[in-house]
């Protein structure tokens, strides 16, 4: 018989595969790509003539003059598009939780409803939506804009959510209903003690994407002109003509935004593995 | 038929999956303290019958009175049936979250409201009984299979249950892990006064403990006798089959 140590030999992979995956080969690639986008924005721009004027964007963020230091344009419309986020986020989640648990519900009348709300809201554009709540529903309930694209964004994201919650729920082994059963629980209970603290780990992953697709389709509130975040840099931007400047720092906000968001959930994810 | 002391009472069971008929026609009366082991060849509805008792599956023709309660669809009393009833299941189906105390307390806590130190005394007792007082602090993925299905018998021994169900509760073990669950489940057995339903293939077990032998087949029970009569003089063909293949190796 063979020895298992000594005689061993790892196999290669292809020698054109190895060199494009060596860490020096894969720097420079990356830098000539980043180089070349970059070299023909700025060449473009000059071609256009374009008049970069950065050093008026950093007074939108913040202003420190004798009357001492003040928040810019920019910032307050952060907080606000955070708020609105948040807030709707909140109304998402319950109505998701509401309309999933609905959805698997032994009530014919609960899962047509459910099932009629998510088709209708899955499948109407959210801008379209937006001029619904606002236009429409805004007249008759007396919503203020804010309240209408609030309920706007819980709405159309409550029916994204439930679906995520729903799968979560379905993810947990019939196994450990019959488990609960066994012992005497009601529904609430099996759902409060045994399913839904099991299901939490399969959905945090796909609702951190949803609550990063929150914060960048509350973006549309602009048209029904919230002041928030989007609102904002159109503003600024009829006042100064520095379209470049201005959308590209309202982009880099929201990425940074959402990316904290994605950092800080993955961190509370493993978490949640370690616990398991 | 029916007495003070009966404690399941099947009366013309039938159970359809679509047009599958799982369970045809069953008849099954166990008396209070009486120890019934089913068996059959896999697909005869043994589980089916066993999970019809405590409401996991509903049947569809019969009537079934569990404990003086009748079982059926929507049944309002189910839950008071399912804190009378304890089962342990083939796969286990400990609660994965929890630490071992919390799967044998959370039923006691949430469901009897008893108070987390009464439940936790009770718990570290049960635990004793089944051999892992050591375990109490782990999560069920530490423990063997072995481990785990008697740390799912505690649990349902935590509820203090009058009747005990055991769906096959050995077919997932591996072999040497066999024996240490037989072995709680034959103490349980032989401290009387629990009504046991246990489905098995362990006929080693059966003739130690069981007081009637059920068989069937095809949803019907075939036979029903007492184990001395059951394993030496089987009456019909089929179940002498079933015998002959599972006892001589």
């Amino acid at each position: 018989m063979a020895s298992l140590s000594g005689s061993y030999v790892k196999p290669k992979a292809p020698a054109l595969t190895r060199f494009f995956a060596s860490t020096p080969v894969c720097i420079v690639i990356y830098v000539v790509v980043v180089g070349f986008i970059i070299s023909s924005a700025h060449n473009g721009s000059k071609a256009m003539g374009y008049n970069w004027q950065w050093y008026r964007v950093p007074k939108y963020f913040y202003t420190f003059t004798d009357d001492g230091f003040q928040w810019g344009e920019i910032a307050i419309g952060l907080v606000k598009t955070a708020e609105l986020s948040l807030l709707a986020f909140l109304l998402a989640l319950i109505l998701g939780l509401v309309i999933a648990l609905l959805r698997l519900s032994d009530l014919i009348v609960g899962r047509a409803i459910s099932v009629v709300f998510l088709e209708i809201v899955r499948n109407t554009p959210l801008l379209v939506l937006l001029y619904l709540f606002y236009y429409v529903l805004g007249p008759i309930f007396d919503l203020d804009r804010y309240v209408a694209s609030i309920l706007c964004l819980g709405v159309y994201h409550g029916a994204m959510i439930s679906e995520i919650l729903r799968a979560g729920i379905n993810a947990v082994p019939t196994g450990q209903w019959d488990g609960a059963k066994s012992i005497g629980m009601s529904t609430a209970q099996m759902y409060r003690y045994i399913v839904l603290p099991q299901s939490i780990r399969f959905m945090l992953p796909p609702l951190t994407g949803e609550a990063v697709n929150m914060i960048k389709s509350s973006a549309i509130v602009s048209v029904i002109a919230v002041a928030e975040l989007t609102t904002i840099g159109r503003n600024i931007i009829s006042d100064t003509y520095m379209s470049f400047e201005i959308w590209f720092t309202i982009a880099v906000v929201y990425l940074i935004v959402t990316l904290i968001l994605s950092i800080g959930i993955s961190y509370v994810e493993r978490h949640f593995a370690v616990t398991e | 038929m029916s007495t003070d002391t009966t404690m399941i009472e099947a009366t013309n069971l039938d159970k359809y999956y679509g047009k599958f008929q799982a369970l045809k026609n069953i008849n099954l009366s166990v008396d209070q303290g009486e120890r019934v082991v089913i068996c059959g060849p896999s697909g005869s509805g043994k589980s089916t019958l066993i999970r019809c008792i405590n409401g996991l599956e509903n049947h569809n023709a019969g009537k079934l009175v569990v404990d003086g309660i009748e079982v059926f669809e929507g049944s309002k009393d189910i839950r008071r049936l399912r804190q009378e009833v304890g089962m342990v299941f083939q796969q286990f189906n400990l609660f994965p979250h929890l630490s071992v105390l919390e799967n044998l307390t959370i039923g006691p806590i949430r469901v009897r409201k008893k108070s987390k130190t009464e439940a936790e005394a009770n718990a570290r007792k049960y635990l004793e009984r089944v051999h892992i007082p050591e375990q109490a602090d782990k999560f069920p993925s530490q423990l063997s299979g072995g481990q785990q299905q008697r740390v799912a018998i505690a649990r349902s021994l935590c509820m203090e249950t009058r009747i005990m169900l055991f769906d096959e509760p050995t077919s997932a073990l591996d072999p040497e892990m066999i024996n240490e669950v037989l072995e709680v489940m034959v103490d349980l057995a032989e401290s009387g006064g629990m009504t046991m339903v246990c489905v098995t293939h362990e006929m080693g077990f059966a003739r130690r403990v069981a007081d009637t032998m059920v068989f069937m087949d095809e949803g019907e029970i075939i036979e029903s006798s007492p184990p001395e009569h059951f394993f030496t003089n089987p009456e019909t063909e089929r179940c002498q089959a079933f015998l002959k293949q599972i006892l001589v190796h």
